[in-house]
């Protein structure tokens, strides 16, 4: 079987605009972020890099092209979402509750610089640079569906590196049972957090068990489509867990907590019977108001729906189903 | 008068908005959704627009702006019926035993089916002909929606993740009907105030 070194693949595959992004490049957009905030944050620490930290050259492509032949999972062959819907019709409600509000009021949000404060059951904590955060690793391309909790779902290829190998250099203790992550609070700059008439907490919080946030599938994201990931996606740094529903893949994250006990999350803060930890996509289990036995990937037409039935896991279930092995997937929805 | 082709031609604005954003393929990555979302808010404006009417009439005592009431409503009643339409044609695709299963089991879908279901009827008779043969059946009629018009709030509050903007129609929707329980006299509220002020300075 051949597979296509990133020379022969032609430009346009993936999307007309892409931008191949060289590591050194990169880097220097991380720096750019990173600029301002020695300043502003004195306490940032060194990091220990991982023992095996890959060495490049500067001629090689930023990230690891995703294809067939990548492990299970990391890729799928299935049609893309065009950049431009990906980036225009978001649920980011720190920008408003619209679809189009995230990219339509992204411009009054700067996400540099940008530093990520590490807490609670580890070894290292303390605050780092968003250049420190992603120094060590290389990036990768992973091609997943985005199932989103209100039925729609689309396929997007993210450019990060795996969660795991970044929560490891921490190097949570015993205690550490599960991740807590925090979204940006900037009311000045995110209009939907500066709501007077708001039912949501801010700041935003996610969470997730310790053997979720270091399988290989789960990510943190810092590009798609061979581009920086835009504000409206969630910049600078944001998670992606495909397994679970969207709303688990929390955006523009300031803080990452090691924990003994669960985390409230803020879907389950602000309607519990509806939203629960787990959120793992289940066909077989209904959001009280509405089926999640199937979705309408996007784009759509008006005379084609383009519904499909939805998957355990979201097609991810050959990889994490023993996660939950002996769970109630009712109970623990 | 110029005020009913005026305010006709408003009102077919966001229709006109729509259509144009359609040709344009403009309307997202879901188009039917965005249909959909667009035709059944205005839906809701207008019918709160024409629930405004009474309240305003005698808030001003400006009594020609009962003329455009009819028109508000059968506008509502027809961004209702468009709303309708794309669910059934571009999110269903003319589905029937799908419609069932989620008038059964979708309280949202009930609601608002309801709701519809029930304007029809005032629709229908508000021509000047219904108006003179129901007599005085037909303002009892006309008075049901005032429960319609919460069914068409709960139809929001059911299908929204966050309850921020349905609240704010609803709360809406209660000083419009509130506004009731007034008593009537016959006079504008600031007629009244004016009278007042000046007995109180004579």
């Amino acid at each position: 079987m051949l597979i296509k070194s990133p020379h022969d693949i032609p430009s346009d595959e993936i999307t007309p605009e892409k931008i191949y992004l060289s590591r050194r490049q990169f880097m220097g957009a991380a720096g750019l972020f990173a600029a301002g905030s020695a300043v502003a944050q004195p306490a940032e620490k060194k990091l220990p890099s991982p023992p095996s930290s890959p060495s490049k050259t500067g001629n090689e492509l930023e990230y690891l092209r995703s294809h067939a032949k990548s492990p299970a999972g990391f890729y799928t062959a299935e049609k893309q979402t065009p950049y431009k819907h990906a980036t225009t019709y978001n649920n980011f409600y720190e920008f408003g509750t619209g679809k189009g509000d995230p990219a339509r009021y992204a411009h009054e949000f700067n996400p540099s610089p940008w530093s990520v404060r590490i807490e609670g059951e580890a070894q290292h904590t303390g605050t780092y640079t968003l250049e420190d955060i992603l120094k060590p690793h290389s990036l990768q391309e992973r091609i997943y569906r985005l199932r989103c909790v209100e039925a729609w779902s689309m396929v997007i290829p993210w450019i990060g590196f795996p969660l795991g190998d970044l929560l490891r250099r921490f190097e949570p203790n015993s205690r550490a049972k599960y991740v807590h992550f925090t979204t940006v609070h900037a009311p000045k700059s995110m209009r939907g957090q500066r709501a007077i008439f708001g039912s949501i907490p801010w700041p935003y919080v996610e969470g997730l068990r310790m053997d979720e946030a270091m399988h290989p599938l789960t990510i943190m994201v810092v590009g798609m489509y061979g581009k920086i990931v835009p504000v409206q996606n969630g910049a600078p740094l944001r998670l992606i867990v495909p397994w679970k529903y969207g709303f688990k893949s929390i955006k523009s994250i300031v803080k990452i907590r090691f924990t003994e006990h669960r985390p409230q999350t803020t879907w389950e803060r602000s309607a519990p019977r509806e939203y629960g930890f787990y959120a793992n996509v289940n066909p077989q289990v209904d959001h009280p108001r509405w089926s999640q036995a199937s979705e309408r990937r996007l784009p759509s037409s008006l005379f084609s729906p383009n519904r499909i039935p939805t998957q355990l896991f979201n097609g991810y279930a050959e990889q994490v189903a023993s996660l939950y092995k002996g769970m109630d997937l009712r109970k623990f929805f | 008068m110029w005020i009913k082709p005026f305010i006709f031609t408003l009102s077919l604005l966001p229709l006109a908005e729509v259509l144009w954003r359609l040709v344009n393929d403009n309307l997202g990555p879901d188009p039917a959704r965005t249909l959909a979302l667009e035709t059944g808010i205005w839906g809701l404006y207008f019918l709160l627009m024409t629930l405004a009417v009474t309240p305003l009439r005698r808030l001003s005592g400006w009594s020609p702006i009962n003329r455009i009431r009819r028109m508000l409503g059968l506008f509502s009643l027809f961004y209702a019926s468009c709303h309708l339409f794309i669910y059934l044609a571009f999110i269903l695709v003319w589905n029937f035993a799908e419609f069932a299963t989620e008038l059964a089991e979708r309280p949202y879908i009930l609601a608002g089916f309801t709701a519809w279901v029930l304007m029809l009827p005032l629709g229908i008779t508000s021509t000047h002909g219904m108006i003179k043969r129901l007599g005085k059946k037909w303002k009892k009629l006309h008075r049901t929606i005032y429960f319609i018009a919460p069914i068409v709030i709960l139809h929001f509050v059911w299908l929204s993740k966050t309850i921020e903007r349905p609240a704010l129609y609803g709360i809406l929707l209660a000083v419009l009907l509130l506004f009731r329980l007034l008593p009537t006299t016959g006079k504008s509220v600031w007629a009244l105030i004016t009278h007042r002020v000046s007995k109180h300075f004579h």
